[in-house]
């Protein structure tokens, strides 16, 4: 059997609406993976230092309030002071305006999801991004 | 060849409820009859609050909004003012939300991006500086600083001279409804609990004509809930605070009166038409048969109920004015106090300004032109109309039931079951959008192929005006008295750890410019912080 793919969700920031994180979390559990949630506020320093104990294979954030681009500099900079930069599928959903998105990508965002995306795609991303 | 007879399939409603084609009085007495629906004005108020509703005054037209600095916030409440606002809805950037200043690491990219940046009294000074407390109300969205925010309005208010009994206005200050959605809570739930009572407390006996909480069933269904369960939720959260506030020898006719109501509006028409004339008639009742509320006045569910962002989508957003029209409509038929609507940019960001003018129109044609304010509860009478306010009823005390089996609201929510409940009803019903089971245009209907990208403009976010904030906030610091304020603020951590009213003492520590992070910081220090329990 192989392993199951570890997926930390965490919502970064002071931002509290977690509905979709939330949703996503069930779905990525429905489609079999090992889902680990943050609950909301976290600190970019929390948040790698999470991924680097549960030993994770997906990051996967969620930002409502606009302020993506501040707190994936904030998560970089944390992700690379612990050597996560590489090997760790980095993903950001959310109200992100699609202008974004090459600045994302930029910082070493691997998908990036605006509202209204298909939480099937999204499982489809990790499963053929993640080696089994 | 016949053409193939059209097949009816079942109808039922998100709250559950199955609806027929056709309706006939019989089915208004099978559930219940007309002996509930009264007259408009008087108990139970399923027809309104009001005896004459919009004929004697149109709803109040009080439309979201606050971004960047108090500078920036009070040009455009100037603007709304302008354009017919006739009361104003104050949003605090997350920050201020969270009781964190401005200059705080956790604060950083956040101040002034979702609401106005509020640090000191000088904040909230400069914010409504000029504008008539009395002509227009304020409305405060602010939940877990709610007590230093409020402290500010108060102080501000009592410097410029109007008196505090006199004063009207609210504060959201529900904050039950953001350990289940919304999310900025601070403290543990008991004590954020007793912030809410020291605040009842406080306006019933200084300010009378302000109401201090504003009870939240809108973030509860746009977190997931069904009608019903919003309506159930925000009756429970409402029952919880005033029975904390009748068991500290308050009175409840003078604190059900203080309570104000905040109500989602998006999905089916008769189905919110039917939650809004259940939910008046039920509050009545409880409050009336539970707690010996005596003044029919005290009975009256008064609130706000406007589009909800919920019902919007990212998909063809301009299909959102159109949806925005429509829940206004829905809001008027039924019968709300006050109305804000979504503008139709709110899927992806803050409204722009023409946005939010045009949500300000669309209240104002509903208003004006197409006859929406020539008689009360239009509706009423109808068989379909009454037999499904007499289930929604039924159906909105099932909910309050379930909670009470969790050990009533509080325990509910401290326990993470009322998260987990109304994020359970999310995912299902973002499966049945995924299937096109629940249909929505745009999203699985009528669906543009190739649609990629909105030509949206987005409001930007000024990392000067930040900065500017975080100078403000220094400058403050450097000319007020710092003895006074450790004082003020060892006075907060007192009446905290005795249980007096944190009220009063809040309100001097304000007075001398103690911060929203000190004071809120202040509070921490008996309280300690929330464990979120993470259940999804």
């Amino acid at each position: 059997m192989t392993r199951r793919i570890r997926v930390l969700i965490a919502k970064p920031g002071l931002d509290g609406h977690d509905v979709g994180a939330k949703i996503l979390c069930r779905a990525l559990r429905d489609a079999g993976m090992e889902v680990i949630y943050t609950g909301l506020r976290q600190s970019a320093e929390a948040i790698a230092a999470t991924a680097d104990e549960e030993d994770v294979a997906v990051v996967g954030l969620s930002v409502l309030s606009g302020a993506h681009v501040p707190l994936c500099e904030q998560l970089r900079e944390e992700l690379d002071r612990r050597g996560l930069l590489k090997g760790l599928l980095w993903m950001v959903g959310g109200n992100i305006p699609r202008r974004d998105i090459p600045a994302l990508q930029a910082l070493g965002v691997g998908g990036v999801f605006p509202t209204g995306s298909d939480f099937d795609d999204i499982v489809a991303f990790i499963e053929q991004e993640v080696p089994a | 060849m016949s053409r193939p007879k059209p097949t009816m399939r079942p109808l039922v409603w998100e709250s559950g409820l199955e609806i027929q084609p056709i309706y006939t009085a019989d089915d208004v007495e099978r559930t219940g009859g007309l002996d509930g629906v009264g007259e408009p004005g008087e108990y139970p108020f399923t027809r309104g609050v009001h005896r004459h509703m919009y004929r004697a005054r149109p709803w109040t037209m009080r439309q979201y909004s606050g971004f960047g600095t108090a500078a920036e916030t009070q040009e455009r409440f100037q603007y709304l003012i302008k354009h017919g606002n006739t009361g104003l809805n104050v949003a605090f950037d997350l920050p201020t939300q969270c009781g964190l200043d401005s200059d705080d690491p956790m604060a950083r990219g956040e101040v002034g991006r979702v609401g106005m940046a509020v640090d000191t009294l000088a904040d909230v000074e400069e914010a409504f500086a000029g504008i008539d407390l009395d002509a227009i109300t304020v409305s405060m969205t602010i939940n877990g600083s709610a007590v230093a925010l409020m402290a500010m309005y108060f102080a501000m208010a009592r410097k410029r001279g109007y008196e505090l009994n006199k004063l009207r206005g609210n504060a959201q200050n529900d904050i039950l409804k953001e350990f289940i959605g919304r999310g900025t809570w601070i403290f543990p739930v008991e004590p954020s609990v007793r912030l809410v009572v020291d605040t009842m407390e406080f306006c019933a006996e200084h300010a009378p004509k302000y109401s201090p909480v504003s009870v939240c069933g809108y973030h509860v269904r746009e977190s997931g809930a069904t009608p019903a369960q919003e309506m159930g939720y925000g009756l429970s959260i409402a029952c919880a605070y005033l029975e904390r506030a009748i068991a500290r020898g308050l009175s409840a006719d003078r604190c059900a009166a203080g309570l104000t109501f905040n109500f989602d509006i998006h999905g089916n028409l008769w189905e919110q038409v039917a939650k809004f004339r259940a939910g008046r008639r039920l509050w009545a009742h409880l409050l009336k048969e539970r707690y010996g509320v005596t003044d029919p006045k005290a009975m009256r569910l008064r609130m706000i109920a406007g589009g909800g962002g919920g019902g919007l989508t990212i998909q063809q957003p301009h299909n959102n004015i159109v949806r925005g029209a429509y829940y206004a409509m829905t809001s008027a038929l039924s019968g709300t106090q006050t109305m804000a609507l979504c503008s139709w940019d709110e899927a992806y960001t803050i409204p722009s300004e023409d946005a939010a003018r045009l949500s300000l129109r669309t209240m104002q044609i509903l208003a004006t032109e197409i006859g929406l304010c020539d008689t009360v509860d239009p509706l009423a009478g109808s068989w379909f109309v009454e037999t499904t306010t007499n289930q929604m009823e039924e159906l909105i005390r099932e909910q309050m039931a379930e909670l009470e089996r969790q050990g009533g609201i509080v325990d509910a929510v401290a326990s993470g079951w009322a998260q987990a409940e109304v994020n359970r009803q999310a995912y299902q019903l973002e499966r049945r959008l995924r299937s096109g089971e629940f249909p929505k245009v745009g999203v699985n209907l009528h669906v543009d192929e190739g649609e990629v990208d909105q030509d949206v403009e987005f409001h930007p976010y000024r990392r000067e005006e930040a900065d500017k904030q975080l100078r403000r906030l220094a400058a403050v610091k450097e000319q007020r008295d710092d003895a006074a304020v450790a004082t003020a603020l060892q006075r907060v951590r007192g009446a905290a750890e005795s249980g007096a009213n944190v009220m009063p003492v809040i309100l001097d520590a304000v007075e001398v410019y103690a911060t929203v992070g000190e004071v809120v910081g202040a509070l921490k220090d008996i309280f300690g912080t929330y464990a979120e329990p993470v259940r999804f």
